[in-house]
């Protein structure tokens, strides 16, 4: 699927040290065949984990709510531990195996908990923190194999991949439900066969970081934030995150607006999900071409223009409404998920890059937060209108401050100024 | 390792974890799916005490006041269930890709009146006395990466003009007496009076429960008192049974009581289990829920009288949804 869009005229020359050039190397196809399958294994489990706590078990689901904040912030805990443990050493292969290995065997925990609360709330607990663990080793993994000019495209095609793994698990799942008339037990087992294949290809097809020269010295986990280039990109990255009101409400957004039919509601994660698989690759040849910065900024415009859009909703069938809007919201994480982690790694020694892609995701993760949480409060005082219209204008003001933050990036082609 | 033998690993490996998959999925797949509709034979035209049956997915009937009686199955399939007057309510999922699942309307000799989609797990399912107003509950899932938040959507249905409220969340709320918005709102457990315009509901807002009353005629709710939910109204409208949250451990949180809307004065019953269910009054004098089950059985169905006194007794095995059709 891949190899069809390499070797074309358009990429970009290859590297003056005569790297691979026109591939993405090997270690990224193979990182992405991993993460495809660890996300059918892990989407399979969440698609169906709802049905099966209250009809599978009669739980009362909104006691498994609350919990949601208290593993958002233990992930972020989690995920600058995994990001300072791969550095040492440079074990990233290590620990990021092992974080998927923690997320393949936490579905033998649900197998194995029936209808305990406490087991079922630890092993996905186990999950979370397998999934925390293991993103920023993985990252930079993809940037210490990648050559610099080529970062965007990798991670454009590791993030595509990772989608469509994340597209195939519910479809799976559901499959087995309806095959098997209600199995969850089935759809755990299927779950972990899968994730500890994720595991093997990994083991096998991604070779360990070189031991670094450094590995001998006292690593600073915030030592990444000596560089002011990394600074500011933390800045910008944390200033835009909080002006995202969260995909939740912009789908509830559409679906009051609209009225949508409520047959269509799932379908619209799947359809930001498809436009974001399909997006993907070419913002990331766009970003190593152009520079990692304006794709990033312009994924944010994308993004405003979500909020316009359900503003001044277009009047018509709903589909012209939501077609939009999903594309949309398709292209900001297209433009600005993977494209970001290009734009950091740059700025980052070797031996520091998973702690610092750790802190960079942790910022934009935890402000996202807050930036949602504002919304929901906003929404509470002002009203939907109104706290759209907040979020307008705090989206501006944070990309303006994005625009004067970010660096241009240097390892654009110099011939082609970036801004 | 040479490319060729790691390939062979992974040959083997997939091999290995497809056949293992495959040997569990079809180990677990020996219930097909079934016929949805009831036997030709079974209807709710008779008097009787009617269930879920769980062994089968299907309504089932026991003959009023003869607990030990024989069991009658065959009835439609519903993951919740309720009927008054000549109207039935069944709460229905279609396993599917993606999965489905409706609130089916039937009368009392099944024959369908009604089909509505819903967007999620069918929960709650209730009729008014009369058989015109009816409301379900299902949790709404949202489906983004990783996420476990769940909502409620409750619908309510007036049967005979056929206007449909999706979902009621947009109703005007008055919380202590003052006008209440927030998105966060959630409603669920909606029980009717025998005037079909009155009702009571849960409503959970900032993680606090409400008991509110509403209004059909002028779409209004305002609160009556805080940590009651899945309010049941007796036959004779003046009292109302509703569980209440009395501990923070989360394998038993609730305890049933009653509550008598003349004084607001609440009491305990003599059940001491933990009970998540939206009970149903039997008569005046008793009512009825579902426990997990003993034995391996899914879920129970047990009665203990309003007033707080007396003992449980174990209605039916096996059972859950529990309403008497007279």
């Amino acid at each position: 699927m891949y190899l069809a869009t390499t070797g074309r005229r358009d990429a970009p020359p290859p590297s003056a040290a005569g790297g691979p050039g026109r591939r993405v190397p090997a270690t990224v196809l193979a990182l992405g065949t991993v993460s495809l399958v660890t996300d059918v294994s892990s989407e399979m489990v969440t698609a169906v984990l709802p049905l099966y706590l209250v009809v599978g078990l009669g739980l009362s689901p909104l006691q498994f709510g609350f919990l949601d904040g208290l593993f958002n912030g233990a992930a972020a805990v989690v995920r600058l531990l995994g990001g300072h443990a791969a550095d040492r050493g440079g074990r990233h292969k290590r620990v990021a195996g092992l974080g998927y290995a923690l997320s393949a065997c936490s579905r033998l925990g649900l197998l194995l908990a029936g209808g305990a609360t406490g087991q079922i709330v630890a092993a996905l607990a186990v999950d979370r923190v397998g999934k925390g663990i293991r993103t920023a080793p993985r990252d930079a993994l993809i940037t210490l194999s990648s050559p610099p000019h080529l970062l965007g495209r990798a991670f454009g095609v590791h993030r595509a991949m990772d989608t469509t793994g994340a597209l195939l698990g519910p479809l799976a799942a559901f499959a087995l439900l309806w095959a098997t008339a209600d199995a969850y037990d089935a759809v755990f087992v299927v779950s972990f066969c899968t994730g500890l294949l994720g595991v093997l290809l990994l083991v096998l097809y991604v070779p360990a970081t070189p031991a670094e020269p450094s590995t001998g010295r006292r690593i600073n986990p915030f030592g990444a934030l000596r560089s002011t280039a990394f600074r500011r990109i933390l800045c910008a990255a944390a200033l835009l995150g909080a002006a995202t009101v969260g995909d939740s409400f912009v789908y509830l957004l559409l679906q009051r607006g609209l009225d949508i039919p409520v047959g269509w509601f799932p379908l619209l994660a799947l359809g930001s999900a498809a436009a974001y698989l399909l997006l993907a690759i070419p913002a990331g040849r766009i970003a190593d071409r152009v520079g990692r910065r304006l794709p990033f900024l312009y994924g944010h415009v994308a993004l405003l223009g979500v909020y316009a859009l359900l503003l001044f909703p277009a009047r018509g069938p709903a589909l012209a409404l939501v077609a939009p809007v999903l594309i949309l919201l398709g292209a900001f994480y297209a433009a600005t998920d993977g494209v970001l982690m290009a734009l950091a790694a740059p700025e980052l020694p070797e031996g520091g890059r998973a702690g610092g892609l750790a802190l960079l995701q942790t910022a934009q993760a935890l402000t996202r937060l807050l930036g949602t949480a504002g919304f929901g409060a906003a929404w509470t005082v002002w009203g939907p209108g109104q706290a759209l219209w907040a979020a307008t204008a705090a989206l501006l003001v944070s990309l303006a401050g994005g625009w004067a933050l970010l660096p241009g990036t240097p390892t654009a082609d110099p011939e082609r100024p970036t801004a | 390792m040479s490319p060729r033998v790691k390939l062979a690993v992974v040959v083997v490996a997939v091999l290995l974890l497809a056949t293992g998959s495959l040997g569990y999925v079809l180990h677990s797949a020996h219930r097909g799916p079934q016929q949805a509709a009831a036997d030709g034979s079974f209807t709710l035209e008779g008097p009787g005490f009617y269930f879920r049956d769980t062994a089968t997915g299907r309504i089932a009937r026991l003959p009023l006041g003869a607990p030990r009686g024989a069991r009658t199955g065959g009835g439609p399939v519903c993951e919740r269930f309720y009927a008054a007057g000549d109207t039935v309510v069944c709460l229905r999922r279609d396993p599917g890709v993606p999965p489905r699942a409706y609130a089916v309307i039937l009368d009392r000799r099944l024959h369908e009146v009604r089909r509505i989609a819903v967007p999620g797990i069918p929960n709650r399912a209730r009729v008014s006395a009369s058989g015109r107003m009816l409301s379900w509950t299902v949790f709404a899932v949202g489906d983004s990466y990783a996420t476990t938040a769940f909502s409620t959507r409750t619908s309510i249905l007036d049967l005979r003009t056929g206007y449909l409220i999706k979902s009621m969340e947009e109703i005007p709320l008055t919380l202590g007496g003052t006008r209440y918005h927030a998105p966060d709102v959630n409603y669920w457990g909606v029980t009717f009076a025998r005037d079909d315009n009155r009702f009571y509901a849960t409503v959970s807002t900032k993680g606090r429960t409400y008991l509110v009353e509403g209004n059909m005629a002028d779409w209004s709710a305002k609160s009556l008192r805080e940590n009651a939910e899945c309010p049941s109204l007796s036959p004779d409208n003046t009292r109302i049974a509703f569980k209440k949250k009395v501990s923070d451990d989360p394998a038993a949180p609730w305890r049933l009581y009653v509550l008598d809307l003349t004084t607001l004065g609440e009491h305990p019953l003599a059940e001491r289990h933990s009970v998540d269910d939206q009970a149903a009054w039997l008569d005046d004098r008793t009512v009825a829920y579902a426990l997990p089950g003993r034995a391996g059985r899914a879920s129970d169905v047990w009665t203990v009288p309003a007033d707080g006194s007396g003992a449980p007794e174990l209605a039916a095995e096996g059972a859950s949804s529990p309403v008497v059709v007279r």
